[in-house]
């Protein structure tokens, strides 16, 4: 009898635990992705709700905005989830959003949707700030990211081997470097892929012979952005098109916006917001 | 009375039915969206195909299924010796009290998330691999250590319950004849537990070769065949997470084909499991 009591505490002590070390990593996991879920049991009929849903590289900038938004306006929420440019393409055609984001050109087949360009990114080229390669032409960096140069030591870099960090097949960010730096090559399929911006900087912050690409407003200090062809990658080289690595940021809808989605879109396109997506490392339209 | 026992039977014979009509219904859909592109581009092409590019149109998954064994015997190398360790050692040697600790313990470690095991992989194995062993750190070495722990409930409490089972006379009699303990697990129990252990083997192996979320965070997922276990590897679960998000068309339907192969795969591995298991009935 005894032993089974002991047996039975010994296991719900370690249940319980394990439960808080749970708790804890679950936290900064979702903290890590992002996606602010609707409040609990939010959705009363007269409370107004819209999903903008697409792009992993938009959504961060959109939480953002929807934060302040919903601040400003009681009793509205705005629930903002990812899934990549196609699918939000897809969610705004279907309605199953009611703006879907986007961080490419719209594709003709996706030429029926409204577009809204709310502001452009440029895609920086980042290695760990510790590597002593400042600067490189877009075609060194075309050859590297397909396999061609697989040494550092080929663009003055230390004789290590190249570490090449690229993004899944459909991201909008992918999408975006196969057209603006490949050029039709492939990117080598040895690369190592990992499923957002946040997992590419990650890898490239704590791996000293990596290189990767990620949206220019998510980069931070530990990571550096390498100048292409002698031009910084920065909000203002972006602006004056002297950056060539740059993309458009775009809300999408069926129909033409209007009720909560105008007010949003408008909301976003106003000065202050644009001012909130400048300070945030992107380049506004206005 | 009679009435209520036949309205009953047929309320239990409809839930049971229930369950293999989900089953069918997944089959079908799996076999319906994912059979068209594998016709298109060929069954031998799609397996045999060493190269992944669907915004060219290009489908072949063996890099994927590559990975996907790779992995799996890496878990398996990392997780047996372990589990089949732990088993005998509560089964045989564990005194009471630290059995008592252990089982639960080993058993505890199946109701982890597969994203916690990720994520300290991510943090820990990788930067461990890549500082200590060298290349990108995400491979098919940190994808093994962190599948081979997630298999180790599943090997232990088999294993467990299959030496435990083995009558007390095989144990009695060879201790009676001067065997030492060592001898007698080697000689006698590991041989007539064997069926067990090669089933907890097999729904190991199932359970590794199904897991997704950890191995997309460890594994690297580049579209190649690896020539070492310090190589990134993409398994068939990763390729179909990773994608099915952005995927359409064509891609889409490879998607559901890969499925499609590893459902096969996976299928093959449980009827092994099953028929292996009869064995040990009719022992």
């Amino acid at each position: 009898m005894r032993g089974a009591f002991l047996s039975i505490s010994i296991y719900i002590s370690l249940v319980i635990a394990a439960a808080g070390l749970f708790s804890g990593c679950l936290r900064l996991t979702r903290h890590a992705a992002g996606p602010e879920e609707a409040p609990a049991g939010g959705a009363t009929p007269s409370h107004e709700t819209l999903t903008i849903a697409g792009s992993t590289s938009v959504q961060p900038f959109a939480e953002l905005l929807a934060e302040s938004f919903m601040k400003i306006h009681g009793g509205v929420s705005i629930n903002v989830q990812g899934g990549g440019s196609s699918a939000g393409a897809r969610a705004a055609m279907t309605g199953v959003a009611g703006i879907g984001a986007m961080s490419r050109e719209l594709a003709p087949e996706e030429k029926s949707l409204h577009e809204i360009m709310i502001a452009r990114d440029g895609i920086a080229i980042i290695v760990h700030p510790d590597n002593p390669v400042d600067d490189l032409t877009l075609d060194q960096v075309r050859r590297i990211f397909s396999g061609e140069i697989k040494r550092w030591s080929e663009v003055g870099g230390p004789d290590k081997p190249i570490h090449v960090v690229s993004r899944e097949e459909g991201s909008g960010t992918r999408g975006s470097f196969d057209e603006m730096v490949m050029h039709g090559r492939e990117v080598t399929p040895a690369a190592v892929v990992q499923d957002s911006n946040g997992a590419v900087r990650e890898t490239v912050a704590g791996d000293k012979s990596a290189i990767g690409y990620i949206s220019l407003g998510l980069v931070d200090k530990r990571v550096k952005g390498l100048k292409i062809d002698g031009v910084e990658p920065s909000v203002e080289n972006v602006r004056l098109g002297r950056y060539s690595i740059a993309r458009p940021f775009l809300f999408v809808t069926r129909d033409a916006p209007q009720g909560l989605a105008k007010e949003f879109i408008d909301f976003v396109l106003s000065p202050d917001s644009q001012a909130v997506l400048l300070r945030e490392g992107l380049v506004p339209v206005k | 009375m009679r009435f209520k026992e036949k309205v009953i039977e047929k309320l239990l014979l409809v839930t049971a039915l229930s369950a293999i009509g989900v089953l069918a219904l997944i089959i079908i859909f799996i076999f319906k969206e994912g059979s068209p592109i594998m016709v298109k581009v060929g069954i031998p092409h799609f397996i045999l195909g060493e190269k992944w590019s669907p915004s060219k149109g290009i489908f072949g998954i063996l890099p994927m299924i590559v990975g996907s064994i790779w992995v799996t015997v890496g878990a398996l190398v990392v997780g047996l010796p372990l589990g089949l360790g732990c088993a005998i050692f509560l089964a045989e040697m564990a005194p009471a009290r630290a059995g008592m600790v252990l089982k639960p313990a080993v058993e505890l470690l199946a109701g982890i998330p597969s994203v916690v095991y990720g994520f300290i992989g991510l943090v820990v194995l990788v930067p461990f691999i890549r500082n200590v062993l060298g290349g990108p750190g995400f491979s098919v070495l940190a994808s093994a250590i962190v599948l081979g722990i997630m298999i180790l409930p599943t090997i232990t409490s088999i294993s467990f319950d299959a030496l435990k089972a083995v009558p007390k006379a095989y144990r009695d009699g060879m201790l009676a004849l001067g065997a030492t303990r060592w001898q007698t697990i080697r000689m006698v129990l590991l041989p007539a537990a064997k069926p067990g252990i090669v089933a907890a083997v097999i729904l190991g192996m199932g359970r590794a070769i199904g897991e997704t979320m950890a191995v997309i965070m460890v594994a690297g997922n580049a579209t190649i065949i690896p020539t070492s276990i310090l190589a990134p590897v993409r398994t068939l679960t990763s390729n179909i997470a990773l994608e099915m998000g952005y995927a359409a068309g064509d891609h889409r339907q490879a998607l559901f084909a890969t499925g499609v192969i590893l459902f096969v795969i996976i299928a093959i591995l449980n009827l092994l499991a099953r028929w292996v298991a009869a064995g040990r009935v009719s022992e």
